[in-house]
């Protein structure tokens, strides 16, 4: 008896009872559908990752308030509660551009950033408005696509001019032409002079949404935020290593420089923190795998249970078709014949499953992609395999216990069981 | 070694362990059947007519004596080899029909050519010739639910049939029909005894049946008790309309 033949009679044998197939197969594809959502929004992520590592620009350091590294990395909620802290300044970024205390970095710029609504005309956006130095394109690896950044003349005359990510001039202008219009921040007419290239992503000081103003203006006409010395505080600062090789030379240099600066004695007592990409790429990687370990967790827990129902019904259709499996062996079948009937026909239940899920899957992954707006997950043809292959691989393992049962029968008690 | 013995039993004894107690079921029973006979295996419930069936029919084996189908000595043969035995010698027919349910017809007719690994248009072929010569050649694609009791018992014997066993063994053929289908399928095996020549024995315990057989072997307790020849043997399927 061939393979086809086989298939054949497994889904004959599957269709006389839909409904319990059906429900038989649950479990199997909210399992395939948790594994390709897993592996589709992972390969997302790390895409993600590396467009985001691209968009930072090579040999940057970030320079962020509070501790992220001594207590506790990963405790997001001390990081939020820590980085409101107004422990970088101005001044800090100063300190550090001076090329005779920190030679191993060649630029700085800063960034304060704060949530407001920015409006033109009738049109509101809430975003977030950011005061930078003018060397923030280059140090950020941004391109402005059209008008100019803010120069110096800008910069130290505080002047009332914007620059606006993409999706910002998109979201405010949605007909074009931003560059020259006026626009409203906290009341204040700002003008703007540049849009930004479009980044794609958000993540760390995502660019698209966001609003640039100079940082003299943004800290005499947006917000009082200062230091006991009345500096400016910063909300990051921004450093570019001379090269590759000497980000870690960099970073200690900073953390010295800082140190000094704010009377620090002991490295565990910095209110501030240095981050080069390795660590962003960390921080991402540890999101990730509690994903993956969640959700592959999920994957697990219901190919188990939903192999368990397969061999449940399996078992219970071996004791249903006692009598049929009595008179195939009375006319001729062997044991083996047997028993690939019933596996196959478990197989034909997790595969079937397996397809519905990984259907579902794509479209759980999508959902993903769509609510986080900046991923896009990726469904390769090596996860459908392992998809597939993995539910075969349960229809297997749960079948052939009750296919061996149903194999094993005596023909002359099944012909007579009733 | 004379072709024409189909069936030398010699001595044959089955015993079932039932826990520790040992029932013997047969005993001592020595049979030869030959091609082309005709003939039916009585006795009461209990005289071990069943397990006669099971081990003429390779579905169960002898705890001791001899057994040969066709001068193959099969009773110690493997399970898979009795499969085979059972798949291309030998034709059942049950009391209870047995089909596959939600299966046609024909499908059920193919389904010991599905094992005898003979596919496509051959089988369909011989599977619809089978159902033919049991006169259900318009019935091909109906299911056993839609048909009547007499007609699946003419689909359990195209199915038996289909193979060209060297023998088929009916058990109550009739038990579940009414006296006129009975009558057909009775019928229907001596047709198919008279004009191809198939042996055909019937287990039961059904005096009617018997005497539409050439011979009579009788068992009680295990034993033959009797085995004779039926002097004037009945034609079910010339006194169809007649006289029954």
């Amino acid at each position: 008896m061939n393979l086809a033949e086989s298939v054949k009679i497994a889904l004959r044998s599957l269709s006389a009872n839909k409904l319990r197939a059906a429900l038989t197969m649950l479990g199997i594809i909210i399992g395939v559908a948790a594994v390709i959502t897993l592996l589709s929004v992972g390969q997302g992520v790390q895409v993600l990752v590396q467009e985001q590592i691209q968009s930072i620009g090579s040999n940057l350091l970030f320079v962020v308030p509070g501790n992220l590294s001594a207590q506790s990395s990963g405790n997001l909620r001390s990081t939020m509660a820590t980085s409101m802290a107004n422990s970088l300044t101005y001044g800090d970024a100063k300190a550090i551009a001076d090329p005779q205390r920190v030679p191993d970095v060649q630029a700085v710029a800063v960034e304060s950033f704060m949530n407001t609504t920015v409006v033109y005309r009738d049109r509101g956006l809430r975003t977030s408005v950011s005061g930078t130095t003018v060397n923030y394109p280059q140090v950020r690896n941004h391109k402005v696509a059209e008008g100019t950044f803010f120069s110096e003349e800008d910069f130290n005359g505080g002047s009332r001019v914007a620059v606006l990510g993409k999706s910002a001039a998109d979201a405010l202008f949605p007909d074009g032409y931003a560059v020259g219009q006026t626009i409203k921040i906290k009341g204040i007419s700002f003008r703007v002079i540049g849009v930004f290239a479009s980044k794609g992503g958000t993540g760390f000081g995502g660019v698209d949404d966001s609003v640039f103003v100079p940082l003299t203006t943004f800290h005499t006409k947006l917000t009082q935020r200062r230091s006991a010395t009345g500096d400016y505080v910063v909300s990051a600062i921004y450093a570019q290593a001379v090269s590759e090789n000497r980000m870690e030379a960099a970073m200690e240099q900073i953390a010295q420089v800082l140190r000094d600066r704010h009377d620090i004695l002991y490295e565990s007592d910095d209110d501030f923190t240095v981050i080069n990409q390795k660590d962003i790429l960390n921080i991402f990687g540890e999101i990730t795998s509690i994903l993956t370990i969640f959700l592959g967790a999920i994957a697990a827990i219901s190919l188990l249970v939903g192999g368990i129902g397969i061999m449940n019904i399996m078992l219970v259709s071996v004791t249903e078709r006692t009598r049929e499996i009595g008179l195939r062996k009375a006319v001729g079948a062997r044991r083996r014949d047997v028993l690939w009937q019933f596996l196959i026909e478990a197989m034909v239940l997790s595969l079937a499953g397996g397809f519905v899920g990984i259907a579902l899957g794509a479209v759980g992954s999508q959902l993903v992609g769509r609510l986080s707006g900046s991923l896009t997950p990726v469904i390769t043809a090596s996860t459908i395999l392992l998809a597939t292959g993995f539910s075969a691989a349960v229809g297997l393992f749960f079948g052939i216990y009750p296919a061996s049962r149903a194999a094993a029968l005596n023909p002359i008690d099944a012909l007579r069981y009733e | 070694m004379d072709n024409n013995v189909l069936i030398q039993m010699t001595d044959i004894c089955k015993v079932y362990k039932m826990g520790l107690v040992e029932v013997p079921a047969l005993c001592g029973v020595s049979l030869e059947i030959r091609r082309g006979e005709l003939m039916a295996i009585m006795g009461p419930s209990g005289s071990g007519k069943s397990t006669m069936m099971n081990i003429i029919g390779c579905l169960d084996q002898p705890t001791s004596g001899e057994y040969k189908l066709e001068g193959v000595d099969v009773s110690r043969l493997s399970d898979d080899q009795l499969a085979a035995i059972r798949n291309k010698k030998i034709g059942f027919v049950f009391q209870t029909f047995n089909l596959l349910r939600r299966t046609s017809a024909l499908q059920n007719v193919e389904l010991p050519l599905t094992y005898a690994g003979i596919s496509g248009a051959e089988r369909r072929r011989r599977a619809m010739a089978a159902l033919e010569a049991v006169g259900l050649g318009h019935r091909l694609d109906h299911r056993p639910s839609e048909l009547s009791g007499g007609e699946q018992q003419r689909v359990a014997i195209a199915r038996a049939l289909v193979n060209e066993p060297s023998i088929i063994l009916a058990d109550e053929p009739t038990g579940n029909l009414d006296t006129k289908s009975g009558r057909e399928i009775v019928g229907i095996f001596q047709r198919l005894n008279l004009e191809r020549g198939i042996t055909v024995v019937f287990v039961t315990h059904d005096p009617e049946i018997a005497r539409h057989t050439r011979r009579i072997v009788r068992l009680l307790d295990g034993k033959i008790v009797g085995d004779e020849p039926v002097v004037d043997m009945r034609l079910a399927f010339e006194a169809r309309g007649g006289a029954g």
